[in-house]
């Protein structure tokens, strides 16, 4: 069984005096293990499609259904958790907490899960190391680049042990050095640790990593090839 | 966590934060001192009051009450009084005959209070004695120094408490004296009612004049030695209308007046509040007065601190995004923006209330002399230097109501934080969140 399925995915804006389709009937699927990126023109309804496959934006019309559960049946307050406990969240900024420190942001959402001091302290520790910070665990955001930022935003998404990792944009902020390094590290988690990502992107170079690439036009998917 | 990352997110606009602070510290200062100030203008009454005017209970026959006829007496005082001296609370009685009648000199005359006492046991329950001109105020006043001298002015100017008296000496108030235009050593004639209904008169020969800080009280309030009073009335000695008791803590007023009502239960029994209910409603009066005057210096403040919240919740709406995003829920983060009001309202209000505490101490030491800024208050009971006062109690309902208003001042922001919808918060659609 696939992890996630979408079935006629729509998503309508219609607050301005033109709705604007911004998701226009997308009917895909994502396997375990996928590490799929998702290209398309400014507007192409990237973000839009993310946000929804991730619980954070309700779909006007189809279903999301993540491992045999349709997530918009859920009560709204459900879904939060859901998101906690499934889905890790990699954005483009702003991604961490900036008054705690890298250790601390990792844990914080094991603590949200009501996770044992020991085992957040054990696991925040490895992933860390793993996202080769182990050194800078106590230091805040605004003394971390912005390569580092993302890799322990990557870290914090792996925390809570989600079913797979959405990224909007990761590396839009990086330069070429920290982008190379980012999706290195996404790499080897997926091929060591079978982590599934699925990330949206402008960057070429990310692209030419990608095992599955799914491209968008108008909110729809115009080629999904498999590399 | 939640507590730790609020506290912290208190500190991140530090010059912000401080400013607010800052406001309510400065508030609930100017609130809690003024409280102060009104507080102990009422003790200081109270004080006052109780202790030279109507001491902490009474008893009179209920009829007296009713009619302040001479015959409705006591009739038994003296054992009454030594069975009252027993009772351990009681710091001192002193039973009195009181009368009205007029005073009269040559010239004019008016309606007085007379009464009947036992100067040295009257000294043990009120102050009146102490009152009899104040020796160095008034020396002052006139630039004298020499003690010899200050000693000698006094004598003639204000007289004694019934010391070295010769026959039917007399204390009167500073007021009444003015109003008689009478000095030390001049004559008054007193006229009242016999035992026996007839009319009587009798001179007496002011032996000293007080002032209290009520001049209303110093205008009609006379007094001379029950014996004097007993021979122009043909009263009986074992008889008096009132016996006034001071207790060691007037706090105990309410429990002693039950004993001594089941002891007497023909006598009518009052505490200080039922004597004059004006002073007893005041302090609870001024206690609500107080409570709501700090409630609206901090709705005041309140406003300011919602304005803040809103501009933090504002300035965050990515980050919050990204918390809702990650798995923070509604009523977390209704924690997290509650705390830092809270906190935010609490570090200011601590440091208002130790500011508070060291200035009102220090000023309680000095008194703030009003004279010159404040005519007439002491023609209303009140003196003229105020004695600031404050009991912790009030702290803790500040402290209370601090919080409250953090708590209230909260929600408005904390909403505006919960209806973000977390994929528009992350990508910050704000023009669209700022019309919502
Ligand atoms: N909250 C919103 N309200 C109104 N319109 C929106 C909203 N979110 C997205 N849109 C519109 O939906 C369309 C798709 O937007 P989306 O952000 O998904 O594109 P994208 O592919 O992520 O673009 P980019 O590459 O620039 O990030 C755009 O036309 C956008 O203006
Ligand atoms: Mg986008």
């Amino acid at each position: 069984m696939s992890i996630i399925e979408t079935k006629k995915l729509k998503k309508i804006y219609d607050d301005s005096h033109v709705p604007v389709k911004a998701v226009d009937g997308i009917d895909i699927t994502f396997e375990k293990g996928e590490f799929a990126a998702i290209v398309g023109p400014s507007g192409s309804g990237k973000t839009t499609f993310l946000n929804m496959l991730g619980g954070l934006d309700n779909p006007t019309e189809g279903e999301i259904i993540i491992d045999g559960i349709n997530i918009w049946d859920m009560k709204s307050r459900k879904i939060t958790d859901f998101r906690m406990n499934n889905i890790g969240f990699v954005f483009q900024a702003y991604n961490l907490i900036p008054v705690l420190t890298a250790k601390e942001n990792v844990e914080f959402i094991m603590h949200l899960q009501g996770k044992s001091k020991a085992e957040r302290h054990k696991r925040t520790r490895e992933l860390l190391e793993n996202v080769g910070l182990g050194d800078r665990m106590d230091s805040r955001p605004n003394k971390l680049s912005g390569g580092q930022q993302q890799r322990v935003a990557v870290a914090r998404a792996l925390a809570s042990k989600p079913k797979f990792i959405l990224a909007d944009e990761p590396t839009a902020n990086l330069d070429s050095k920290s982008t190379a390094t980012l999706l290195d590290i996404m790499e080897r988690l997926n091929e060591e640790e079978n982590i599934t990502f699925i990330f949206s992107t402008h960057d070429a170079r990310v692209v030419k990593k990608a095992r599955r690439v799914i491209t968008l036009e108008d909110g729809v998917v115009i080629s999904d090839e498999v590399k | 966590m939640i507590w730790s990352i609020a506290w912290k997110n208190v500190w991140r606009s530090k010059l912000r934060s401080l400013v607010v602070m800052t406001a309510v510290t400065l508030g609930l200062f100017a609130g809690i001192f003024s409280s102060a100030l009104m507080n102990g203008m009422m003790e200081q009454r109270i004080k006052a009051a109780i202790s030279n005017e109507i001491s902490s209970i009474q008893l009179h026959k209920p009829k007296y009450l009713e009619n302040k006829e001479i015959q409705f007496c006591i009739n038994n005082a003296d054992s009454v009084v030594a069975n009252i001296e027993k009772n351990p609370e009681v710091k001192a009685v002193s039973k009195r005959i009181k009368l009205t009648g007029m005073a009269k000199t040559a010239r004019t005359g008016t309606g007085i209070i007379i009464y009947g006492i036992d100067p040295e046991k009257e000294k043990n329950v009120t102050a009146i004695y102490s009152k009899i001109c104040d020796s160095t105020s008034l020396a002052e006043k006139r630039h004298i120094t020499d003690p010899s001298v200050i000693h000698n002015y006094l004598k003639d100017s204000c007289g004694t408490y019934f010391e070295n008296a010769r026959s039917n000496p007399i204390v009167i108030g500073q007021k009444l004296a003015k109003k008689l235009k009478v000095r030390i050593r001049s004559k008054i004639v007193i006229s009242l009612q016999r035992v026996d209904g007839t009319p009587t008169e009798g001179a007496f020969r002011v032996i000293g004049i007080y002032k209290t800080n009520n001049t209303m009280f110093d205008e009609i309030n006379i007094f001379v030695r029950s014996k004097d009073l007993e021979n122009l009335t043909g009263l009986d000695s074992t008889k008096a209308h009132e016996i006034a008791i001071l207790l060691n803590d007037n706090e105990k007023c309410k429990e002693v007046e039950k004993t001594l009502q089941s002891a007497y239960p023909l006598l009518n029994v009052m505490t200080w509040q039922e004597i004059q209910p004006d002073l007893g409603m005041m302090t609870e009066y001024m206690n609500v007065m107080l409570y709501v005057f700090i409630i609206i210096i901090l709705l005041a403040l309140g406003f300011g601190i919602v304005n803040t919240m809103l501009m933090v919740v504002l300035e965050r709406i990515k980050e919050l995004g990204m918390l809702m995003a990650v798995g923070m829920n509604r009523s977390r983060v209704f924690k997290m923006i509650m705390l830092e009001t809270i906190f935010l309202s609490i570090c200011g209000a601590i440091l208002g209330m130790i500011i508070s505490s060291i200035v009102i101490d220090y000023v309680a030491d000095k008194g703030i002399d009003l004279t010159k800024w404040v005519g007439g208050l002491e023609a209303i009971g009140y003196e003229a230097v105020l004695y600031p006062s404050i009991n912790l109690t009030f702290y803790f309902g500040v402290a209370i109501l601090v919080v409250l208003t953090g708590i209230l001042a909260s929600i408005y922001p904390a909403i505006k934080a919960l209806r973000l919808n977390p994929a528009e918060a992350v990508n910050c659609y704000i023009v669209k969140l700022l019309y919502c």
